[in-house]
């Protein structure tokens, strides 16, 4: 048992790769046979992934999911920020120049009326729940935006602790729905070329969310989805603490 | 070679976070802003030109492509590491939070992706 954790331990980047290609293989193996192919096998393979990261979480108490069990700490390092983008900027290779001009405004439109629309909806929330304060909103409705918007703005503008958790929790909702939710919408909100995609990845912000929301949609996509929501968190950053705070406590 | 290729993207992956970073300091803002975005339009530019051919096609590209290719295991990977029993356990306001964010955001896609296609259209056709 020892040498067993020593080899996997030692080798953790390799054990992931083994790990993810067992699970892809299973996924689109079961994605063939159960719904032929009306699902797509990365649809599986990233919610298979999500309810490992949801069972890793609940046995380790940590925060990283499943790469917190010893043996699985490859994950992190695969499934990482810097491999992530790696791989993101890699998908855009072979995107003709002109395709993300032809969507350029709208792109640029997306990203700012995203950032707006979902920390009005996390207000209203918040204000919904009983919040009264200007920080306490602000920092809710920063945390539907991103989950890093979230506690940035909260910290900035002091918020309490408790409301900067809070904020970090509706993020992460967002995010993981959005990996969930976008291959099931797809087709009704006509996310099927580049253009719309761009205005997606703008709408929805969350990197990883959208990441793996295209990747399970259509994996073309990707690289226009990911060109916009890598500038969302930083807009985000930036509106939070300051315009949207002022706009805030301007009525609280 | 294929090394041509992987250390290509790897050159735009860091000038692109590099000038992220300093975008992020003159707004002051504690974030990347765009940089992976920015090294995304750095390997576009560089595949869309010749100058940089020798770095794209035949092998060197294979390297490019083997990465992009990574893309779906890798998103696998981090799906695998999400704080998922955090967002679970951040109750009720957490959750109605997101998911109005999401419903919203979702119902505006159709409607923003119409813009700049119209006058667009109209160009192309005869």
């Amino acid at each position: 048992m020892e040498i067993i954790e020593t080899v996997f331990v030692r080798n953790n980047l390799i054990v992931a790769f083994a790990v993810v290609g067992c699970v892809t293989w299973i996924s689109y193996f079961l994605a063939k046979k159960l719904t032929n192919n009306r699902i797509h096998g990365s649809a599986i393979a990233i919610a298979l992934g999500l309810v490992a990261a949801y069972y890793g979480g609940i046995t380790t108490g940590g925060s990283k999911g499943v790469a917190d069990i010893a043996l699985l700490g490859g994950i992190g390092l695969m499934g990482g920020g810097m491999m992530r983008d790696f791989a993101i900027v890699a998908t855009a290779f072979g995107v003709q120049f002109s395709e993300l001009r032809k969507a350029g405004l709208a792109g640029v439109i997306s990203i700012f009326a995203g950032v707006i629309v979902s920390f009005v909806v996390g207000a209203v929330v918040a204000i919904l729940f009983g919040y009264t304060d200007a920080a306490s909103i602000t920092t809710i409705g920063a945390g539907a935006v991103t989950y890093i918007v979230g506690p940035v703005t909260g910290e900035a503008i002091g918020a309490s602790n408790e409301v900067i958790t809070l904020s970090v929790a509706a993020g992460l909702v967002k995010s993981i729905l959005v990996m969930i939710g976008t291959p099931l919408v797809a087709t009704y909100i006509g996310l099927n070329n580049p253009q719309s995609a761009m205005v997606f990845g703008g709408l929805m912000g969350t990197t990883s969310g959208v990441a793996a929301g295209l990747a399970a949609t259509d994996p073309r996509l990707v690289p226009y989805g990911a060109m916009t929501a890598t500038f969302y968190t930083g807009i985000g950053c930036l509106l939070g603490p300051s315009i949207l705070f002022f706009i805030v406590s301007s009525i609280y | 070679m294929i090394i041509y290729g992987v250390g290509l993207l790897s050159i735009c992956l860091i000038f692109g976070m590099l000038i992220g970073e300093v975008l992020g300091v003159l707004l002051g803002v504690q974030a990347n802003v765009g940089g992976v975005g920015i090294a995304m339009l750095f390997l576009v530019f560089a595949s869309n030109s010749d100058f940089f051919k020798s770095l794209t096609r035949d092998a060197a590209g294979e390297g490019i492509r083997f990465w992009s290719a990574m893309y779906i295991p890798i998103v696998v990977a981090m799906a695998a590491q999400q704080n998922v029993a955090a967002a679970l356990d951040g109750g009720l306001l957490a959750l109605v939070a997101g998911v109005a964010a999401v419903v919203v955001s979702f119902l505006l896609v159709p409607v923003l992706s119409k813009i700049g296609t119209g006058p667009s259209s109209t160009h192309s056709e005869p």
